[in-house]
């Protein structure tokens, strides 16, 4: 071969690659960029665990430092997929126990990680940095200190949204006298009391510590204690919000906060007591961050809180904050970027708070920045969603949820078709969408035609026949999540779309017209998908071929098809009809 | 028949629903209990006239709860829930007047702040209170309400916020005369 460059150029060229996909299209150059692409790689990203094995991982990339990897599907979140389904993360900490010593990093998210896989995970690598379990579920508080007492240069312990089971709230006495190295921590989902006085020393010894995420049982009183100690946080997560009224614990608690001029964040606030709010004024002008999503505060309350938070570029908030409260919002933070309105009552048959279409679109006329919304409310109409996608053409996370499934525009009682279609056509970078209310077909075929950047769609309780689904599926370009329920969609559209669900991450369909020889066809032709049916009624050939399955999820994959699935979970592959024959 | 070895089949497999019924069914079988819930939500609602605290039975039956709908997560449906328990119990004080003969009971929740207290309280004890000020306290009457606060000091109604009041009145007294007076009361 004549002049070649040089492989350590590439390789130092390489180094400066963060992003998986230029390190992707990097590796499909030639056969050794690709070689000196995957000795180099040190962040991996699985977005499916299923999708991929762990020795297929470790044989390709030797050297990886940080895993970060998602396990359930999304419908997981609202208790749709049943218990015991899958995403245990243990064989990929035994896998890489022995393949990467050298790990500092791992973030997971919906799997089950069990005290043994962080025992190991505590002991296998002696540099581990950080560890981010978000919405798993599968641990106690026993596996959080092995974490606590072996990791010694532990940097991120941050166990958002998880589930663990609280056997003792000792662990956070487990981290070692000379662990200094915490710069954030979040055990803001754990139910137990730590003892405050391993805390305050475990804060006071950790200089670079700049989130701070408390839980429940940590008293407001003694919150002065711990920011006194770490004037440098950056975010904190309060404890209940709650106290006495008596004006020295007020004094103490405002004085406290005035320290902290670098607090950016702040979230926690249950049990809040509105007397002890003006404590934290001092901090709202600098505030980017603000989650109120717990804190059961009266519309007055909460709008004088936002009012006063000019820098504000994200908000959670529960729907007391009512229509007059988020106009004051679009009028007081101009650099409002993301907008989560919660329900207060989500099962109530009436509505309890004055908080209807309009907040969103004050908010959508007021705040230019705004590209993220998720809004739960009672009624919505066209011209709403109409204003609201001319208001804000940059919207690229739309999620939608009309509490009462399949109410129409409550003005004019049609579907809410056009409001869609209007929100799609004119956001033309818009990458996630949820919506519902009342859709026919219509709304999909808008879809199908305009929104070429959606890369995750959330449907239920719509359309009216397969047309719809075969819209979504050969119009949207960039679709890589689709998630269905309890929507009219069958066989046709499915199969009819088959090869395109080699280019998507994953499909979920449940409570659908979806029929066991339809899912058996398509495990049939498609061997790169596992089509696994979820059905807990029994064997589906217990029941007639065009029976419609309870639940399917289908999924691209190199890996074939697993080997950990429950008694309800069925695999379709070529073998199935010979199988049932 | 094939008809006759799918009914068999039916009985026979296992399953999580009750036996003899199907998906169908399962669904008309759902229906029919909640109008059974509404019905009985019904009968005893006429009954329950007065404000009094109504259990969970009592209150107007939720529409049948889908799965999963709407999308929120367990931890959040906890947090919320836990509150409403709270709200359902009321904060009953004592209201004392000087010279009446014996003492009321009020919860202090279901006002929305100063104004309607005051009223009500006028209404039960029939007198009048005068016009607040912050500096003068209750003028134009010989009548002035005062609390006992968590500390057991004697406070006049008014001076603190409404919620801070809420969550530190003890017991209420409608004081009159000259200790009224005393307390900022000018006349």
């Amino acid at each position: 071969m004549g002049y070649s460059f040089p492989e350590e150029a590439l390789e130092h060229v390489l180094w400066f690659l963060s992003s998986d996909k230029d390190r992707n299209s990097v590796s499909l150059v030639c056969k050794s960029w690709y070689e000196i692409e995957r000795w180099c790689r040190r962040r991996v990203f699985v977005g499916n665990c299923y999708a991929v094995t762990p020795e297929i991982v470790i044989r390709r990339f030797p050297e990886v430092r940080a895993l970060e990897m998602k396990g359930k599907p999304h419908f997981a979140d609202f208790n749709l997929v049943p218990e015991g389904w899958g995403a245990y993360v243990y064989p990929w900490i035994s896998a890489m126990s022995v393949a990467y010593p050298w790990l500092e990093e791992i973030k997971l998210k919906r799997m089950v990680v069990t005290d043994e896989s962080l025992e190991l995970i505590s002991k296998s690598f002696k540099n581990f940095r950080v560890l981010v379990l978000s919405s798993c579920e599968g641990f106690t508080t026993d596996g959080l200190a092995s974490i606590a007492a072996n990791c010694s240069n532990l940097r991120e312990l941050d166990l958002r949204d998880s589930e663990v089971e609280d056997l003792s709230g000792h662990w956070l006495s487990h981290f070692p006298d000379n662990c200094t190295s915490l710069v954030s921590l979040n055990m803001s989902c754990s139910g137990s009391e730590v003892s405050f006085s391993a805390l305050e020393r475990l804060v006071a010894r950790c200089p670079n510590l700049r989130t701070l995420r408390l839980n429940r049982a940590v008293p407001l009183e003694k919150l002065p204690n711990l920011l006194r100690r770490a004037p440098q946080l950056e975010e904190l997560g309060t404890g209940a919000y709650s106290a006495e009224i008596r004006s020295d614990i007020y004094s103490n608690l405002a004085e406290a906060f005035s320290f902290c001029k670098q607090l950016k964040g702040l979230s926690g606030f249950w049990d809040v007591v509105p007397a002890y709010l003006p404590a934290m004024y001092s901090v709202c002008s600098g505030l980017t961050s603000l989650n109120l999503s717990y804190a059961t505060l009266q519309c007055p309350d909460l709008t004088k809180l936002v009012s006063q938070c000019h820098s504000l570029q994200r908000l959670w908030v529960l729907d007391y904050i009512e229509d007059s409260g988020l106009e004051a919002l679009s009028a007081s933070c101009k650099d409002l970027q993301e907008l989560r309105v919660f329900p207060s009552d989500p099962f109530g048959a009436e509505p309890n708070v004055f908080l209807t279409e309009q907040g969103l679109v004050s908010v959508s006329e007021g705040c230019p920045k705004l590209q993220s919304v998720l809004y739960f409310c009672r009624q919505m109409s066209n011209a709403a969603l109409i204003t609201i996608a001319k208001n804000r053409p940059n919207m690229i996370r739309f999620r939608l949820c009309i509490i009462e499934p399949q109410v129409p525009d409550y003005l004019t009682l049609e579907p809410l078709d056009t409001g869609f279609g209007a929100i799609v056509k004119s956001c033309k970078e818009l990458r996630r969408l949820s919506m519902s209310g009342l859709l026919t077909d219509r709304v999909f075929d808008y879809i199908g035609t305009h929104a070429k950047k959606l890369e995750m769609l959330s449907i239920a309780f719509a359309g009216d026949s397969d047309l719809g689904l075969h819209h979504v599926l050969s119009g949207c370009d960039s679709l890589r999540k689709l998630e269905i329920r309890d929507c009219p969609f069958g066989d046709k559209a499915l199969l009819a779309n088959a090869a395109k669900l080699e280019t998507m991450r994953s499909l979920w369909m449940s409570s659908c017209s979806v029929s066991y020889g339809a899912c058996k066809l398509l495990g049939q032709k498609m061997p790169r998908l596992n089509v696994e049916v979820i059905d807990e009624r029994g064997p589906p050939d217990s029941r007639p071929d065009s029976c419609p399955v309870e639940k399917l999820y289908v999924y691209r994959t190199v890996g074939g098809r697993r080997i950990d699935m429950p008694g309800y979970v069925w695999t379709m592959d070529e073998d199935s009809t010979l199988e049932f024959s | 028949m094939a008809q006759e070895s799918e009914l068999n089949f039916k009985a026979t497999e296992l399953r999580l629903g009750l036996p003899g019924t199907d998906e169908c069914e399962d669904m008309m079988i759902s229906s029919v209990k909640n109008n059974n819930k509404r019905y009985l939500s019904e009968t005893v609602e006429d009954n329950n006239a007065s404000k009094d605290i109504t259990s969970p039975e009592t209150a107007p039956a939720p529409k049948a709860q889908i799965i999963g709908w709407p999308p929120v997560r367990s931890y959040r449906k906890n947090n919320l829930q836990t509150k409403k328990t709270e709200s359902e119990t009321g904060i009953f004080v004592k209201v004392s007047m000087d010279g009446a003969p014996y003492l009321r009971k009020i919860d202090l929740k279901i006002y929305n702040g100063y104004a309607e207290l005051l009223n009500a309280l006028e209404t039960m004890f029939k007198f009048t209170i005068g016009e607040y000020s912050e500096r003068e306290g209750y003028k134009g009457s010989e009548y002035a309400p005062a609390y006992e606060d968590k500390d057991g000091d004697l406070m006049l109604v008014g001076d603190v916020p409404w919620n801070m009041f809420m969550s530190s009145c003890k017991k209420l007294r409608i004081m009159k005369g000259s200790e009224a007076r005393g307390l900022g009361c000018g006349v």
